[in-house]
């Protein structure tokens, strides 16, 4: 399988600190902001983009974890569940700007899962997304509003994104698996 | 040494990461833990605390399993594990059928299996059956294509309860290995008991089974070898299995299935195995006491423990419906 980086290290943090402005600008200031990362790669990153931010505006930002698996709408066609792995909001997240955060958005289904589970905790003012990659093909009415790189791919393609706290390194790399489908 | 965590601060839970493969899940029932690993209960421990979340929120109910439905089969009275069901299921937004067997075609004499096919052929997906009869679940799973839970088989065993008093212990000690548990009353007659026998020894307690002679089964000797169960150990007198000891659980003395002669009087077992406050103060200070309930107060337990801060009954009814939820979690399967 041939593995090619399009993201190195230091372009995605050039990205997230790029993200984290962008943020801040259409929020004019980070007062009713709280980052939920999705797990397991967008908990990470948004933790990085709140200490950015943090750092910036001089106040303390929420960060949560959001696990969506309860909410999957592919559940009953699988055979073997997937692990439910922790959702854990600090805040009360009503009249809040949640900033969602995952690594890579492909068919928008993980998001609209992420948007019920956010829902069932309580009535944000806003849900905004933000997403390291966006590769294309959607199917469902959802878009990011601050994404990293966009990235067009195939469906046989694979983006795999590794993060420093989970995998050692950051990096993005972008996997053919066409030769693989014999 | 292993030390309680103090009372007045929060449960930590052990946070595992990568988390526990999924991949390791081989049950289509639950009908005794002996047939689980450690891997799958941690496994159960996980989901848990995932549903432990949930029960925690506002609005106690996810989208999960929609479209499947569940049967609750009791053969016997139960409060608490047919409640608990029946809300594990609701907040995974299941439907429901709790069969009322002495208003259902039962009384006319329609067998056990014909009633649960019957279930199964009116689109269930999850039985969960208690009976009177030790091996009643184990027939049925080998007769019906669709899921069993056993909740409770004669003298043999209550998984579920086995399980959520696990996770009870877990929550409390992270680690379960080398805790030790004494296990105090009616153990013949005990499913939980025999369960959690399974289940402690599993996960690497060690487990002092203390009543009178009557109330110990003989053949627990030979069970303990025949099966490699490490651990289990039996003691007479309640001061001595006291020591050092981490939880204690004392067993609801089952007046419906006692025989006759088992016990010469019940102010006399009053008097050798009560848990009482005298008595709890011989185990460690943070010492937990647990109950499967229901509970004949002043008989097995003297009112100001089970009441006491280092009993955690009402904690155990709470866990046992996000236990509950994961194992449905974990059973049900892909329809489509």
């Amino acid at each position: 399988m041939l593995e090619k980086i399009i993201l190195s290290s230091e372009d995605i943090q050039r990205a997230l600190v790029r993200i984290a402005h962008e943020i801040v600008e259409r929020n004019k200031g980070a007062h009713e902001l709280v980052f939920v990362g999705m797990q397991t790669r967008g908990v990470p990153l948004a933790k990085r983009l709140a200490h950015f931010i943090q750092e910036v505006e001089g106040i303390t930002i929420p960060v949560g974890a959001l696990d969506i698996t309860l909410y999957r709408d592919d559940l009953s066609s699988l055979n073997l569940k997937p692990i439910v792995q922790r959702t854990d909001i600090p805040a009360n997240i009503t009249d809040k700007r949640v900033i969602l955060v995952d690594d890579v958005l492909y068919t928008g289904r993980s998001i609209r899962a992420a948007m019920d589970a956010l829902i069932d905790l309580g009535r944000p003012k806003s849900i905004q997304l933000v997403v390291l990659i966006d590769r294309g093909h959607r199917e469902l009415p959802i878009r990011a509003d601050y994404a990293g790189k966009n990235i067009p791919t195939s469906r046989y393609e694979e983006i795999q994104v590794y993060i420093k706290e989970i995998d050692g390194r950051d990096e993005v790399a972008i996997l053919n698996r066409q030769e693989n489908r014999l | 040494m292993k030390t309680t965590q103090p009372r007045d601060k929060p449960n930590v839970i052990p946070e595992t990461f990568p988390p526990p493969q999924i991949s390791i899940w081989r049950h289509q029932h639950i009908l005794d833990l002996d047939s689980f690993t450690k891997e799958e209960i941690d496994l159960v421990f996980e989901i848990t605390d995932a549903m432990m979340e949930v029960l925690g929120r506002e609005i106690k109910k996810v989208p999960t399993l929609r479209g499947t439905t569940v049967a609750t089969v009791f053969y016997e009275p139960s409060t608490r594990t047919r409640a608990s069901f029946e809300l594990a299921a609701k907040n995974l937004s299941t439907d429901v059928v709790n069969l009322d067997i002495p208003k259902s075609s039962v009384t006319k004499g329609e067998s056990f299996l014909d009633t649960l096919r019957t279930l199964q052929a009116l689109g269930v997906d999850v039985i969960v059956l208690r009976h009177s009869q030790s091996g009643a679940p184990y027939l049925a799973a080998q007769h019906l294509d669709i899921s069993i839970i056993n909740g409770g088989d004669g003298w043999h065993a209550h998984p579920t309860q086995a399980l959520l008093d696990l996770y009870t212990l877990r929550r409390h000690f992270g680690d379960l290995t080398g805790l030790k548990v004494v296990i105090i009353g009616d153990i013949l007659h005990s499913r939980v008991a025999r369960s959690n026998i399974w289940g402690m020894s599993i996960m690497g307690c060690k487990v002092v089974l203390c009543a009178p002679p009557t109330l110990l089964p003989r053949e627990l000797d030979n069970f303990i070898i025949r099966c490699h169960l490490s651990g289990i150990s039996k003691e007479y007198k309640l001061e001595a299995a006291l020591q050092e000891a981490d939880v204690i659980m004392p067993l609801r003395l089952q007046f419906e299935r006692q025989q006759s002669r088992l016990l010469p009087s019940l102010r006399e077992y009053i008097q050798l195995y009560q848990l009482n406050s005298k008595r709890l103060s011989l185990a460690k200070p943070n010492a937990l006491v647990l109950h499967p309930g229901p509970i004949n107060e002043d008989v097995e337990i003297s009112p100001e423990v089970a009441h006491s801060a280092q009993s955690v009954i009402e904690e155990q009814v709470t866990n046992g419906v996000a236990v509950r939820m994961a194992l449905l979690y974990l059973i049900t399967r892909g329809k489509r």
